[in-house]
């Protein structure tokens, strides 16, 4: 990619909002947040800490929105920003860092670091100091509507099979249906027992659904990648889509970054509320459990733990419903030490697991996630995000651990009770 | 002549330059802007931001064992320092006559003692801290040594003026403690006011989405 130097700061300068002005004028340089980051507890190197992660950020706005600031510039004392700058931070601004926003959760003063990094990379991208990996993710997300460069027409063969596998009709571009599903690329092609047990879950509940043959793909390359255009355009396609079929809901699939793409950040890229609402798929089915239209039965008393995907769980608001869904059909649920919103992420959110340069730092900071599991001593993990799920696996066999991975979907599509067996 | 200088315009014209400087400050941060957030809310934004401006004082597990030294150095800096700053005798009597026209009960002699010492243990241990470890070293910049250090000088010729209630040690205490004034909208230290408007945005943000934090 061209490099664009000057389009770059333009850019990093106009991402500068009250809430980044806030939180630069409050940091005290304390530290804490390298405390609660992988990348530096796995690492010990000071340069991966949160904070430090922003400084071309914070260069740029104490010249451009502080007193001394502007003084140094106006005296020729301060050094301006330099394209030395973006390339040597262009791996900490995307290797080092998932957006998980657990260093956002301890600051003492209340910096949301993740938020700044996300805004910090609308700069670095529009600079073209951006990994080849995720560039190329979002090219192929751009022309062909999948990251992972899935067509319609692998979606429908996909599709296929679960038919002939659960001899249900999965339901395309239905007019009017209640709720219009997405999905990540990831399932289709390395979970489609995902797709399979949303198939078996609805049909047992009666919920109208359809999918658009239009918008399908929930991740949002744009996003990662940090570019707002990237991101309006990919929006935009799942709402014209989920408008003009007249459905009542989106459903997220089990994608943390697909989720906070399409339900927090989306309607501020488009510009307006949608006319449909976003629900992710852990909220529908805790719903339908609650209603009793979803109906399960049994239990396993295998001890297992959740992963908590830090956009659905920590930036996204969805906590107890894992929980609750978890507790109706697996009795050997212990949780994590730090879990929920404190959960330590996979190492492979926010575009890294697309960046093939950052795989061996990706796998050395996977052991966070294995002293976590070590301290437990349970060989299930089950999540909710297709991306974690790849990292985690990969994590495990790198590490040579002895730990089974599984979709919550997949685990209760396991414990459905079918309606001919029901007796309400 | 000095004295008077320092103890009258010297004394206002600090006071004007901090309160000027802090709300002058506080605007051009507002003055950014902040674009509304149009994605449908799962819960309150203000009281997301009520909650973690509050809940924010107490650590997580995580940064209460991996940050601990940071964290006790914090507090003790922090409390000896607000103890000694609104309910030392000398200053609840300078508030009185010189501010608010009203006074409080002050701390014992004992309390003051107590107060400083746990200030004074707190501001070394995070001074010596920012100058050793990996993380804050890299990450402090002049201006936290130098508020640090101008902290740490008007701790001292305060301790000292009360000690020997020596004219001259209470003036350089005063004068120090101006020039901190003057220093402070200019300088990290605003974070005593801007932390409330980054624990609220955050938090606005946290509870819009459902997250108690
Ligand atoms: S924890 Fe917060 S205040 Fe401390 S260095 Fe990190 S961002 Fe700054
Ligand atoms: S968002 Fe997560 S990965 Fe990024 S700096 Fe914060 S803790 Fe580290």
């Amino acid at each position: 990619m061209e490099h664009d130097f000057a389009k770059g700061v333009e850019e990093l300068g106009l991402q500068i909002d009250s809430r980044i002005a806030a939180y630069f004028s409050s940091c005290i340089h304390c530290g804490l947040c390298a405390e609660a980051c992988l990348f530096y507890t796995e690492t010990d190197d000071p340069r991966y800490t949160p904070i430090y992660k922003l400084e071309p950020m914070r260069r740029l706005w104490k010249a451009q929105h502080t007193f001394w600031g502007k003084f140094a510039v106006k005296l020729g004392l301060s050094k301006p920003l330099t394209e030395q700058d973006f390339a040597d931070w262009e791996e900490l601004v995307y290797d080092s860092c998932t957006m998980c926003g657990r260093c956002s959760m301890v600051c003492p003063v209340g910096n949301d670091i993740a938020y700044m990094i996300r805004k910090e990379r609308e700069g670095f991208s529009s600079a073209g100091y951006s990994p080849v990996g995720m560039q190329e993710a979002t090219h192929r997300a751009l022309t062909i509507g999948s990251p992972m460069g899935v067509t319609l027409k692998t979606l429908r063969a996909a599709l296929a099979h679960v038919e002939k596998d659960t001899g249900l009709n999965i339901p395309m571009d239905q007019q009017g249906a209640d709720y219009m599903t997405l999905f990540s690329s990831m399932e289709i092609v390395n979970f489609p027992e995902y797709i399979e047990s949303l198939a078996r879950i609805f049909a047992a509940a009666g919920v109208s659904w359809t999918i658009s043959s239009e918008a399908f793909e929930a991740t949002n390359s744009g996003i990662q990648i940090g570019s707002h255009q990237a991101a309006a355009e990919l929006v935009g396609r799942v709402v014209n889509a989920a408008e003009s079929l007249g459905v009542k809901y989106v459903i997220s699939p089990e994608c943390g970054h697909a989720y906070s793409a399409i339900r927090w950040e989306g309607p501020n890229l488009i510009g307006r509320p949608y006319r449909f609402q976003v629900i992710h798929i852990l909220e529908l089915l805790d719903e339908l459990q609650k209603s009793g239209r979803l109906q399960l039965s049994g239990h396993t008393d295998t001890p297992l733990t959740f992963h908590d995907p830090c956009q659905i769980v920590r930036r996204g608001g969805v906590v107890e419903s894992p929980r609750d869904l978890l507790g109706k059909v697996a009795s050997g649920f212990v949780e994590m030490a730090d879990h929920g919103t404190m959960n330590w992420c996979c190492g492979g959110g926010g575009g890294v697991s697309a960046n093939e340069r950052a795989e061996e730092l990706r796998l050395k900071v996977f052991d966070r996630k294995r002293k976590q599991l070590d301290e437990l001593g349970v060989t299930t993990m089950v999540t909710a995000c297709a991306n974690c799920r790849i990292v985690l696996e990969e994590g495990i066999e790198d590490r040579e651990m002895n730990v089974e991975v599984i979709g919550l979907t997949e685990l209760l599509a396991e414990h459905l009770l079918l309606p001919e067996k029901r007796t309400d | 002549m000095i004295g008077a200088f320092i103890d009258g315009p010297f004394w206002y014209f600090s006071l004007g330059v901090f309160c000027i400087g802090v709300l002058f400050r506080l605007f051009s941060i507002l003055r950014v802007g902040l674009k509304p957030d149009l994605a449908l809310p799962r819960g309150s934004g203000s009281s997301g931001a009520l909650r973690n401006l509050f809940s924010l004082f107490l650590p997580r597990r995580d940064v209460a064992t991996r940050g601990r030294l940071t964290l006790v150095a914090g507090y003790l800096f922090h409390l000896g320092l607000f103890a000694l700053l609104f309910f030392a005798r000398p200053h609840v009597d300078f508030y009185a006559e010189r501010i608010t026209g009203f006074g409080w009960p002050a701390l014992p002699y004992w309390g003051f003692i107590i107060s400083a010492e746990i200030a004074f243990i707190g501001l070394l241990l995070l001074w010596l801290h920012r100058l050793l470890h990996p993380v804050t070293r890299l990450l402090s910049t002049a201006d936290d040594h130098i508020a640090t250090g101008l902290v740490f000088l008007v701790m001292l010729t305060g301790c000292l003026a009360l000690a020997q209630s020596f004219e001259p040690l209470r003036l350089l205490h005063l004068f120090l403690a101006e020039l901190l004034l003057i220093y402070f909208p200019f300088s990290s230290l605003m974070h005593t006011f801007t932390f409330a408007f980054s624990r609220s945005y955050s938090g606005a943000v946290m509870g819009r989405k459902g997250v108690n934090a």
